[in-house]
């Protein structure tokens, strides 16, 4: 198997070719300007559909703008005052932080509990790292067939196991706790094993004599964890919070079709009640169900400051948390 | 991977190696990792009788096959999997292409603005997705492209992360004398990355294109809003199947193994090369 890419393992000689030095004007231009050739049909591109609608979507938001009538009224911030004042905006707010929270704080402190059981001498280390990934490349469609099933009330795997041991069957999709639950679940199935590699690969660069100093001092291994292992990967830590945070803020396919199970016109509301509809579902709902481009628009302004708001106080968070070397 | 391995192995002598306790856990989670795909596979070889049974089938059944023929009759699967092939591979191929092409110029040549320009892409990856995705919709109605792969592929066909991490891989694995060096014999910067840079970028962009095929392939949201029923992928397809008024649970995880299976047997045989270029990304990112 060859090695993943390392730096530097292949130098290739260099095109051989006589020493013939002539600075000639295309030399020059060359040397000068054939760079932006390279970069050239990455930006254009990028622009065109990356950069371009994002610019676009604030001034599409002032307007009162819907895909089935021809002409757009001008409505100042009227998109941003309805938006602040819809009950089902804020229920999505809710859900989101609901199920952000619930998938992400126990998936990054399980996977850091992980990359630490497996950051030792260890047989069958590739058999376990290639089954920790298999649920990350399982797609999201995927993932939520099949733990419908699994959570499904008459046939489902998780209440017929319940039921054997008399704890009665749930309607996972029916409350609001039962239902954040369930798509957390889903979300760290299919995320733990990934941040456990992250941890894993971080966790490999801090240098052994710190633990071997620690063993003959007679900590343990949980000691080890949070006073060395923690406090050396703090980077790595605030990475995976802020990458989190961010996928948190924008669940979108998990309630989808999660709501989607129960009857397809739940789909983008999020079950009957919305007891699990998210933001970016209330986006979508807005956007390509009612076509309201511009309160749509409107919305997805108001979630990024949210997801830039949530961001910068979880890495205030995160940064202050100290470790145990002090 | 052997290099991996052994330096793994050097970090962690002298710890406590792992005790019986470890390996239980760690087999437990392995376990509950692959279970709900072993699952789907149980409940795409039964009849939905059988799903009702207490305590349910536990292994595979014999009726794969004649479920997988009422996932084709019921949905455009054929088309959606041919489709899903056009879309992840012509992705694919353009992202490596330009993100080693962009990667090269920002990692070791010098322009202006350069700065200014890696710092932006960047920034734009921690923005997320749906902030663009009303006008990218309109934009896609204007272009007329709604329905049609073109409005799946063409806004995939670069990727801001593609341009970092090749980037990154570049300025650390490409010395910049070799460059120098070829330009002292005359080589143009054309030459110069079709014979110095590519062969020394080859094994960094194959771990690109395998992450980048595997969300071309998963991707779902883009997907649903811009393609219609009868013209899907196979994400779109299978959320098809999947819901609706009668719950055909045999139907949609049969749809999931065939969905799922490809990438799976891949992963399987390049497992080793996604977990590093994942692990190293993260080091050095």
């Amino acid at each position: 198997m060859p090695a993943p890419p390392q730096a530097g393992a292949r130098p290739q000689a260099a095109p051989a070719r006589p020493p013939e030095p002539r600075p000639s004007r295309r030399h020059l231009f060359d040397l000068k300007y054939s760079a932006y050739a390279y970069i050239s049909p990455f930006f254009l591109l990028f622009f065109a559909f990356g950069l371009f609608p994002l610019a676009y979507t604030a001034w599409v938001s002032l307007y009162e703008w819907n895909l089935l009538s021809s002409e757009q009224t001008f409505v100042g911030l009227g998109n941003y005052t309805e938006l602040l004042a819809d009950d089902y905006f804020w229920n999505a707010a809710f859900n989101t932080v609901s199920i952000g929270v619930l998938s992400a704080v126990p998936q990054l402190l399980f996977a850091l509990w992980l990359a630490h059981l497996l950051n030792r001498p260890l047989r069958a280390q590739t058999f376990f790292r290639v089954t920790l990934l298999l649920p990350n490349i399982t797609s999201v469609v995927a993932v939520v067939v099949i733990f419908s099933q699994l959570f499904g009330r008459e046939f489902g795997l998780i209440n017929m196991v319940l039921d054997a041991f008399g704890l009665g069957r749930i309607d996972w999709q029916a409350g609001t706790a039962t239902s954040h639950a369930a798509i957390a679940t889903m979300i760290m199935w299919r995320w733990t094993g990934y941040n456990a590699l992250i941890y894993l690969a971080a966790m490999q660069a801090v240098p052994r004599e710190l633990y071997e100093a620690a063993t003959i001092d007679g900590a343990s291994t949980f000691r080890q964890l949070r006073s060395i292992t923690v406090p050396m990967i703090r980077p790595t830590i605030i990475f995976t919070v802020i990458v989190s945070t961010i996928g948190s803020m924008q669940i979108i396919a998990e309630p989808m079709l999660f709501g989607a199970q129960v009857s397809a016109g739940a789909m983008a509301t999020g079950g009957p009640d919305r007891q699990f509809q998210t933001l970016a579902l209330y986006l979508y709902e807005q956007g390509f169900r009612s076509y309201e481009f511009g309160y749509a628009s409107a919305a997805a302004w108001v979630m990024f400051l949210l997801v830039v708001l949530v961001v910068g106080v979880n890495f205030l968070i995160v940064r202050r948390m100290r470790g145990g070397l002090d | 991977m052997t290099a991996v391995t052994t330096r793994a192995t050097r970090r962690t002598r002298g710890r406590r190696a792992a005790g019986p306790l470890t390996y239980l856990t760690l087999l437990a989670v392995a376990f509950f990792s692959a279970f709900p795909i072993y699952w789907s596979v149980v409940v795409a070889s039964h009849d939905n009788s059988a799903l009702a049974q207490v305590p349910p089938p536990l292994i595979p059944g014999g009726n794969f096959f004649a479920n997988v023929a009422r996932v084709f009759d019921t949905a455009p699967f054929a088309l959606a999997l041919l489709n899903s092939v056009i879309v992840a591979g012509s992705i694919t191929i353009s992202v490596m292409l330009f993100s080693t092409l962009a990667g090269f110029a920002f990692a070791k040549l010098r322009f202006r603005g350069r700065n200014a320009l890696l710092v932006l892409t960047i920034a734009t990856m921690m923005v997320p997705t749906q902030l663009g995705i009303i006008p990218l919709y309109m934009l896609m109605i204007k272009l007329e492209w709604t329905g049609t792969m073109y409005a799946v592929v063409v806004p995939s066909l670069v990727s801001a992360f593609g341009v970092f991490f090749m980037t990154q891989y570049l300025s650390r694995a490409l010395p910049t004398e070799l460059i120098e060096a070829g330009r002292v014999d005359g080589a143009s910067t054309w030459q110069l990355f079709w014979r110095v840079v590519l062969p020394i970028a080859r094994p960094a962009a194959a771990v690109l294109g395998m992450l980048t095929f595997m969300t071309a392939w998963n991707d779902y949201f883009w997907p649903l809003v811009v393609l219609t029923p009868e013209n899907p992928t196979v994400q779109v397809a299978l959320s098809q199947l999947a819901s609706g008024y009668v719950q055909d649970f045999t139907l949609g995880l049969t749809g999931t193994a065939i969905a799922t299976l490809p990438l799976v047997i891949v992963f399987a045989l390049l497992g080793r090369q996604i977990i590093g270029g994942i692990m190293q990304g993260a080091v050095k990112g």
